[in-house]
This record gives C-alpha cells, sequence and structure tokens, in this order.
C-alpha cells in the first residue's frame, strides 16, 4: 500500500536548514495497522505530512497504492487526498460552524455529491460511531471523545484505502482513548490500512507493528502479538 | 457558477458567522450609504441653485441712472442723470443683442389697492410689455400689458394671484373688474403667477400710464433687457452700452457712479463656477469614500481569511483544492457586498426621499436626488472592490499548507 524509499526532508526555517527525515525506508501492506513511535523532534509528525501528501519532500520516492508520489500540484494532491486518505487528528480539526452531520458529510462536498445524498450518507457513518444522535449537535457541544470519533467518521465517508491518525488518543483519557482505538481496530478489520502516530505505549501495543523513529531515521521496528485488549477490560 | 449546492454551503457558512458578515456588510453599506447621501445632497445644492435662476431669466442686464462723481466736459460732479423713453427707445433700436426690453417707472410703492371693501398693501410695477419675459412670469387668466396700452396709457392693471386671491376672494369674475390704486380705478386685464413668491404680490401697471399720472412725462428709473449674448460678449456689451449713455448723457464713460448695472448673466457664472467647485468637493470626497469602503473591505476580507485559516486548512486537508477555496471566499465576498451595497442604496435614497420630505422648503436646497447611473456604477466599484480584496488574501488561503494550517498553537 506505502512504500518510501530513502527519503529525506528538510525544513528552512530562515537562514538555518533543520534535516527532519535522513533517509527513510519503509513498507506498510495494505489491511496492515501501524503505529509509528518517536520521541518530539523524530520526524514522526513530518513523515506522516509526507505520507498524507500535505507535505512535500526533498528526496526518495514515495508510492501511495501503487502511485508515484513526488511534486505533485495542489489540485491533484487535493483528490488524492480526498479519494485516498483519510486524517484522524489530534485536536479533531472539525469546523466549529458545522454540525456533526456536515462535518461528517464535508469530504462528500468535494466529490461534488449531492447535499441530501451526503447527509444521508453522513448519517449511515455517524450511526457507525454510535453518534447518530448527535448529528445536529457543533463540536462544541459534545466531549473529546465524541469529536474524535466524528472525526473518525469523516475520515472513512469518503471510503480511503487509508487513515493516518495524528495522536488520535493525545487529547483524550484512558478509557475514551481505549474506545476510539475499538473503533480504529474495527476499521482495520474491514481491511483499511490504519496508521497511527503516537508516543503512548498502550496505543502502541495495540498495533501489528511499531515503527520507532529517532533522529529522522528507523531506530527499530516491533512486531506486536495480536493483542485483544479493549476498553471493557480497564 | 451557479452551482445550487456551492451556493447552499456559502450561505451556510454566511448564517453560521453572522458577526463576521455583519461587519463586512456593514462597511460596504456605510460607504455606500455615504456615498449616496453625499452624492444626493450635492444634486440638491444644485437644483436649489438653478431654481433660484430659473425664477428670473438668467441672461438680464439691469441698469438705471446714479450720479456723476467726476467732472466731464466742463459739468461738475455730483449731477443727477436722468434716463427718459428716449434711452428706452435708443436701447431697444440701437444696440445689438438686445431681445426683450423693458423701462421701470417708481411710483406708489406698496400702495393699498381695494377692490370694493377689500384691500391690501402690494407692490405696485410700472413697465413696458416685454417685461413679463424679464421676469418669466406666467398668464393664468387674461393678458398682460401690451404696445396698445402704452400708447394709449390706458388704466389697466395685471395682478398676481396672491393679489387676486385678496381682492376678489372665490370670485371667478376678475378680467374687466376694477381695482382703485390711490384712488384711481384701473381695469384688471389679467392675473399672473410667477415661480418667485416674492414676485407674485404685485400688481403690474402701463409705465407710460403712470408716468402721465405722476405727471413726470417720459422719466423712466431703470432699464432691463434680456439679452441673446454669452456672458463674454455680454460683458463687452456691458461696455459699449456704458459708452453710449455716457454719451448721451454726457459724462465720463470712466465714472461708474453716473450710471449702474447689474448683469444676472455675471451672476449666474459666478454661481455656476461655485457649483462646479461644490461638485468637484463633492466627487473627491466621494471618491475618498469609495477608497475609504474599499480598504475597509478589503481589512476584513484579511481579517476573516486569516480567522479562516484552520478551516481552510482542514477542508484542504479533507480534499478541496485550491481553486474551490478561492471560489468560496470569493463568491461569499461578492454576494455580502453585493446584498450590503445594495442595501446601502437603498438605504441612502430612502434617507434623501425623506429629507426632501420632512426638512422645510429651503430655496438653497431643492429636490435632493442621485443619479441613478452613478449610483449604479459606484455600488459595483465597491463590490468588485470587495471581490477583489477577497481575491488577495484568498488566493493567499488556498496556497497555505494544510499541514501549516493544521499545526496547534
Amino acid at each position: 500500500m506505502i512504500t518510501i524509499k530513502n527519503l529525506h526532508k528538510s525544513y528552512i526555517t530562515g537562514s538555518n536548514s533543520l534535516h527532519v527525515l535522513k533517509g527513510l525506508s519503509l513498507q506498510i501492506n495494505e489491511g496492515e495497522m501501524v503505529s509509528i513511535m518517536g520521541a518530539s523532534g523524530s520526524g514522526k509528525s513530518t513523515l506522516l505530512n509526507v505520507l498524507g501528501i500535505l507535505d512535500n519532500y526533498d528526496e526518495g520516492e514515495y508510492f501511495l497504492n501503487g502511485m508515484f508520489i513526488k511534486d505533485i500540484n495542489e489540485t491533484k494532491a487535493a483528490q488524492l487526498r480526498n479519494k485516498t486518505i483519510g486524517f484522524v487528528f489530534q485536536s479533531f480539526n472539525l469546523i466549529s460552524f458545522k454540525n456533526a452531520m456536515e462535518n461528517v458529510a464535508l469530504p462528500l462536498y468535494y466529490q461534488g455529491v449531492s447535499r441530501r445524498k451526503r447527509n444521508a450518507v453522513a448519517m449511515e457513518y455517524l450511526e457507525r460511531v454510535g453518534l447518530k444522535d448527535w448529528w445536529s449537535h457543533l463540536p462544541s457541544e459534545m466531549s473529546g471523545g465524541q469529536k474524535q470519533r466524528i472525526a473518525i467518521a469523516r475520515a472513512l465517508i469518503s471510503k480511503p484505502k487509508v487513515i493516518l491518525a495524528d495522536e488520535p488518543t493525545g487529547a483524550l483519557d484512558s478509557v475514551t482513548s481505549m474506545e476510539v482505538m475499538d473503533l480504529l481496530q474495527e476499521i482495520n478489520d474491514e481491511g483499511i490500512t490504519i496508521i497511527i502516530v503516537t508516543h503512548e505505549h498502550d496505543i502502541a501495543l495495540r498495533t501489528q507493528r511499531s515503527i520507532k523513529l529517532k533522529d529522522g531515521i528507523i531506530e527499530c521496528i516491533i512486531e506486536h502479538e495480536p493483542v485483544y485488549k479493549t476498553a471493557s477490560s480497564f | 457558477m451557479f452551482d445550487i449546492d456551492k451556493w447552499q454551503e456559502i450561505l451556510s457558512t454566511i448564517n453560521k458567522n453572522r458577526m463576521r458578515t455583519f461587519l463586512t456588510g456593514f462597511s460596504v453599506a456605510w460607504g455606500i450609504f455615504m456615498l449616496i447621501v453625499l452624492l444626493g445632497s450635492g444634486k440638491g445644492l444644485q437644483n436649489g441653485i438653478n431654481q433660484q435662476f430659473r425664477q428670473d431669466a438668467v441672461n438680464t442686464i439691469w441698469f438705471g441712472p446714479g450720479t456723476t462723481s467726476k467732472t466731464y466736459e466742463g459739468l461738475k460732479a455730483g449731477r443727477e442723470i436722468r434716463f427718459t423713453n428716449e434711452d428706452y427707445e435708443f436701447v431697444r433700436d440701437r444696440m445689438r443683442g438686445v431681445d426683450k426690453i423693458s423701462g421701470r417707472y417708481y411710483m406708489w410703492q406698496n400702495r393699498v389697492i381695494s377692490y370694493r371693501r377689500d384691500y391690501g398693501v402690494f407692490d405696485l410695477i410700472c413697465v413696458h410689455p416685454d417685461f413679463i419675459n424679464i421676469e418669466n412670469a406666467e398668464m393664468i387668466q387674461g393678458r398682460y400689458i401690451n404696445n396698445i396700452d402704452i400708447k394709449k396709457c390706458r388704466k389697466i392693471a395685471v395682478i398676481g394671484l396672491p393679489v387676486r386671491r385678496a381682492l376678489f376672494k372665490d370670485s371667478t369674475k376678475v378680467i374687466g373688474e376694477y381695482i382703485k390704486v390711490n384712488n384711481i380705478p384701473f381695469m384688471v386685464v389679467g392675473v399672473f403667477t410667477d415661480k418667485n413668491e416674492r414676485d407674485m404680490n404685485r400688481v403690474y401697471l402701463p409705465i407710460t400710464t403712470t408716468q402721465m399720472i405722476s405727471g413726470a412725462a417720459n422719466t423712466i428709473h431703470n432699464l432691463s433687457i434680456t439679452s441673446t449674448l454669452s456672458a463674454e460678449e455680454s460683458e463687452k456689451f456691458e461696455k459699449e452700452l456704458r459708452a453710449a449713455f455716457a454719451e448721451r448723457h454726457k459724462f465720463d464713460k470712466e465714472d461708474l457712479n453716473a450710471m449702474w448695472i447689474y448683469n444676472t448673466l455675471k451672476e449666474y457664472k459666478m454661481f455656476t463656477n461655485l457649483f462646479l467647485g461644490i461638485q468637484i468637493f463633492v466627487s473627491i470626497i466621494g471618491a475618498f469614500t469609495i477608497i475609504a469602503g474599499i480598504v475597509g473591505v478589503s481589512n476584513i476580507m484579511i481579517i476573516v481569511v486569516n480567522e479562516r485559516t484552520k478551516e481552510i486548512g482542514i477542508r484542504k486537508a479533507i480534499g478541496a483544492t485550491p481553486s474551490s477555496i478561492v471560489g468560496m471566499i470569493l463568491l461569499e465576498a461578492v454576494f455580502i457586498t453585493g446584498i450590503a451595497g445594495y442595501i446601502g442604496l437603498i438605504a441612502g435614497i430612502g434617507v434623501l426621499e425623506l429629507v426632501s420630505s420632512v426638512v422645510p422648503a429651503n430655496p438653497f436646497f431643492v429636490n435632493p436626488e442621485v443619479d441613478f447611473k452613478i449610483a449604479m456604477i459606484s455600488t459595483l466599484v465597491l463590490i468588485v472592490a470587495g471581490s477583489l480584496a477577497g481575491l488577495m488574501p484568498s488566493l493567499r488561503a488556498s496556497r497555505i499548507r494544510p499541514v501549516v494550517a493544521l499545526r496547534d498553537e
């Protein structure tokens, strides 16, 4: 699903150049659930941004779903993100003035799906994350866990191949974190590749592999036994 | 362009961000409102001045005798000049560019005029037939003084509408009735109106009749003409007139006290210049108002886009193309400025209407109105400017990398 070879990325800030990714190579298969771990500054968020085509890279190769991604224009990148990638962020990134249903439906708006249809589909996904009755609520009226589930529903609605989650449980308590992980697990069970950036071991343990980054290179890759530690066990 | 879904998205965004919408809209509406009120007031001033001059013919020259202040060919200073009927005939027949001409004889000003038991005090004006054109009076009944009245020194009178109301009440029988002026009966031959109210409380009498009655023979107190000349020519005419009369009445043509001349064309020109000044002033202020509006709209658009950076980042992350971002912000700007501009336009016109209906009649402020074309153009300019003002930040916003926009503060 995702293949990167010898990836380099630097940020130029003023006269300084910060070399963040220093030749990463990685293979993630379809249907895998992988976590990326590392201390802050290790380059894990940068890697996720490159994987999500939110950011460019300087050197190397990146194949997403068999497609070579490099220096593609914004419009093409937007379309690719819309069709193949679902994002889940630590701070949820819901649009504050839109209600739950409208937030979930938004990716379909950019696919040109009619309002009536996309709202109907959004309701299906809201039901799936257990928030059907909350469809008319604004993000400010919901708890962190609810907001994250709304964000996950939004990530799923365009039927992506990959879900990229940047610290999806970073702003949640441990019970809610596990609920969110249960949900991601379910999604993964349906065959969608999931990549989670996290620094929490609990979360990493629930993925099949942990990729540890340090100073812009892969320090080690740890394979996990399938653990079925769910929210109910807490 | 017209995509219902897009508009629904924009309308729901507008609806859910009412404060922002109000602020953007208000600056546009205010700009247009001020502009309309300003232009309308300028126009009202112009209308007022025009109407002031429309009451009398604008190309009138009044002149009359004075007292010499310089010695001339052995004649001492301080001599009174006297105009006569010959002067009237001379100007009528010999001077070029004279259209209408009338002499005027002053007698019994503000005399009691009576009809049976009713009476009132009115101005008596003793003139030639052409005076109707000089005053721009209009007959509504009967006729004005004619040449036969002048020749035969007939005792006839032409009365103003208020005079008829005062003396005849509602009676329709006015023409042919006799009114008494200083106990001398005069037959009413006509009733007139004048746009200038002040000039309506008048009774016109043939000049020769009053000359005869007062025993003044052929004295004329002043002459008035309308001319067919332009403003420049009329200045030359003034010089010629003064020279001709200096020769006829033997005074120094440099002696300005010997004869007075009042040229309304000069006055009119002065007012037209004044008005031109006002118009330029109003236009400059109008232009600055528009600029202020543009700056206001631009500022708010920049703030709005900054405020929406995160939202734009989210939209881009989930698949919004740069062009859809530009389109969204631009359409919203056009929509808000369009509606607000229209509201400002209507409010401005409303205020002008209100002012002209509530404020009492003022001779220098008549019918404040605004040129529809100018109003539309300025509204369009502001809408286009508002959109352009939205375009710059929205282009910038569309280039924001989502990763930057989504960064947690």
